[in-house]
């Protein structure tokens, strides 16, 4: 895919994928002596649900870092939405519409279901501090909407019987779960996703990929996800990009990327002769 | 009905208001415990700085006096105005907040994800820096604080008790003042932390610094809020022990009987620090009252750390604190 045009294409089961949304160019990170991204340029395109896999310490979560601006590479441009996206802190990158779950999930362990889910709001919540305090004018009607919202996505995850329970006491697979509907919450243009699937069963895999092409499907949010179960990731995905060592050593189709000789050979090794 | 029941039902009612006052203190402290894990052992200098600063404006005095004759050889003390009790709290709270907003820049900002002793050593530094530089800049005498808060023993509690009961209570006015404020300024922050964007904010940030961030918090921006409001609670605190006490430097050793209401209350509890302080209030009050004289008097001094000593061995989450929870 290598002819791709600038205004998109269409999957081989017919959705259309748009715009370039978010572009890394020549990204290197580095952590004093260890480069742990060398010199990666990839894109991510409106609509498209866009995987990164790679053995272990190849520069994913890293890579993810980097997007979500926990990470500030040394080298290199990240664009969004066509223009250069400065150097910014993560709560911005938060606010500009980019959401993202975590690997080892952080949640408000502290606090119900929904509380966990209404902080995905916060970015939309624009009424004064005092109006808030007293309930009144605009607050009233923003926290409504913004009630209405977290109750669709619960509803879309299926977790209304576990709304009202804190956090800490529900398993792990829920835990995941809860950590994208606060996500799905914020209604980011572009969602990041470490790992989703680390640690679940078949089952709680196949309802996580249900969701996964449920949200890009219904809310046509853009996906970028990193997972290490290659079947899940040849099936959901409509474009994988392959690290390794910090490089990147393959972009393109899940038919691509499996019958890609530099992918095989880092999967499987390579015999030194 | 005999009069040492009165008089009982009089030292806990003291008792109380005093606990109100070691409420207030307290409260700063589990502001800053919830939503950062720093126990601030400057609160207390926090409370004596605000005061200091208060009657210094109200006074018109030149800060940094001292310095200044000394070096340009001057003899200068006071702009010679006095400003408004009102004012004088508005600006103070302004210096409470510039105060908040270094702390943020000069400390926090390059000790995050440090491990809390860091952060703790931290605070205790600033406490002894605060002291000094309150210090050189209003200068060491003990002052007198009066923004007009009512004083002395209240003549109406007195009569109308005296009538009923056939016994007079003593009540302090002040204290009742302190009451009242200290049921609204908890008011306040538990609507702020319950019901607004901020308060949402803050308990997040308490929660998960990295999951708070990924949800749009600027971490910065929540710590100067906080610290604010703590600076803001000290100053309440700081005006009532002030007036009741006169402003000197001893005022930051109360943050010592602060900590015994923490560990009664928990650290993590704005009810537990109010219920906590006015259990010790009423504790410290009723025991030298009652076995005080058996054994020689001033057990006010020991009493409250007694008292969460006992906690700390058999209910070390204090009253209200969240209950304690290894997973393995």
């Amino acid at each position: 895919m290598n002819d791709m045009s600038p205004d998109g294409y269409t999957t081989a089961d017919g959705r259309k994928i748009g715009k370039v949304l978010m572009e890394m160019k020549n990204i290197t990170l580095r952590f004093g002596g260890v480069i742990a991204i060398k010199d990666i340029s990839f894109d991510i395109r409106e609509g498209e649900i866009r995987a990164i896999i790679g053995p272990n310490g190849a520069g994913k979560s890293s890579m993810l870092n980097v997007i979500s601006g926990f990470y500030h590479p040394q080298e290199g441009q990240v664009y969004y939405r066509g223009e250069v996206r400065p150097s910014l802190r993560p709560y911005q990158v938060a606010q500009q519409g980019i959401a993202r779950t975590f690997q080892n999930i952080a949640l408000f362990e502290g606090m119900s279901v929904l509380d966990n889910i209404m902080t995905g709001r916060l970015t939309h919540m624009k009424a004064g501090m005092v109006a808030q305090a007293i309930w009144r004018g605009k607050a009233e009607k923003e926290e409504f909407e913004n009630r209405q919202k977290v109750e669709e996505v619960i509803d879309f995850l299926e977790i209304q019987n576990i709304r009202k329970t804190p956090v800490a006491r529900l398993p792990y697979g829920l835990k995941k779960r809860v950590e994208l509907a606060r996500a799905l919450a914020a209604e980011p243009q572009l969602l990041l996703l470490d790992e989703p699937m680390a640690g679940m069963n078949v089952e709680e895999k196949e309802d996580m990929s249900r969701f996964i092409l449920d949200v890009n499907d219904e809310f046509g949010t853009t996906i970028t996800l990193i997972e290490h179960d290659m079947g899940v990731v040849m099936d959901l995905s409509d474009r994988v990009v392959v690290m390794d060592y910090g490089k990147n050593i393959g972009d393109g189709t899940p038919d691509e990327i499996r019958n890609n000789q530099a992918v095989i050979d880092a999967y499987l090794g390579v015999a030194h002769d | 009905m005999p009069d040492q029941l009165f008089f009982a039902m009089e030292v806990t009612v003291n008792g109380l208001m005093a606990g109100v006052l070691y409420s207030l203190v307290a409260l700063g402290f589990v502001l800053i415990f919830k939503s950062s894990g720093i126990f601030n052992y400057a609160q207390g200098v926090f409370a004596l700085f605000a005061a200091l600063t208060l009657v210094g404006i109200q006074n018109g005095q030149v800060p940094f006096a001292h310095l200044i004759n000394s070096i340009f050889g001057t003899n200068i003390h006071k702009f010679g105005w006095h400003v408004p009790s009102v004012l004088a709290i508005i600006l103070t709270i302004g210096v409470m907040v510039l105060l908040a907003i270094l702390v943020e820049r000069y400390i926090l900002r390059h000790l995050v994800n440090q491990p809390d002793i860091i952060l703790f050593m931290a605070t205790i530094g600033l406490a002894y820096f605060l002291e000094g530089f309150g210090d050189i800049m209003w200068g060491s005498d003990l002052k007198k604080l009066d923004v007009g808060l009512p004083q002395g023993i209240s003549d109406t509690i007195e009569t109308a008790t005296f009538n009923w009961f056939g016994y007079g209570f003593f009540v302090d006015k002040l204290d009742i003042v302190a009451t009242v404020i200290a049921v609204i300024l908890v008011t306040g922050l538990t609507l702020f932390s319950q019901y607004t964007k901020q308060g949402r904010a803050l308990r997040a940030v308490a929660d998960d610094h990295q999951a708070a961030l990924s949800v749009g918090i600027s971490l910065r921006y929540i710590w100067v809020l906080v610290w604010s409001i703590a600076g803001f609670v000290a100053l309440v605190a700081g005006m009532m022990w002030g007036a009741k006490s006169g402003v000197q430097f001893s005022l930051s050793l109360i943050a010592l009987k602060a900590l015994p209401v923490l560990m009664l209350g928990g650290f993590t509890s704005i009810p537990g620090a109010i219920v906590g302080g006015l259990i010790i209030g009423v504790g410290e009050k009723l025991f030298e009252f009652s076995i005080g004289p058996m054994i020689g008097g001033a057990t006010e001094n020991w009493f409250a750390y007694v008292l969460a000593l006992l906690f700390l061995v058999f209910r070390p989450q204090g009253l209200f604190g969240e209950k304690i929870i290894e997973r393995v």
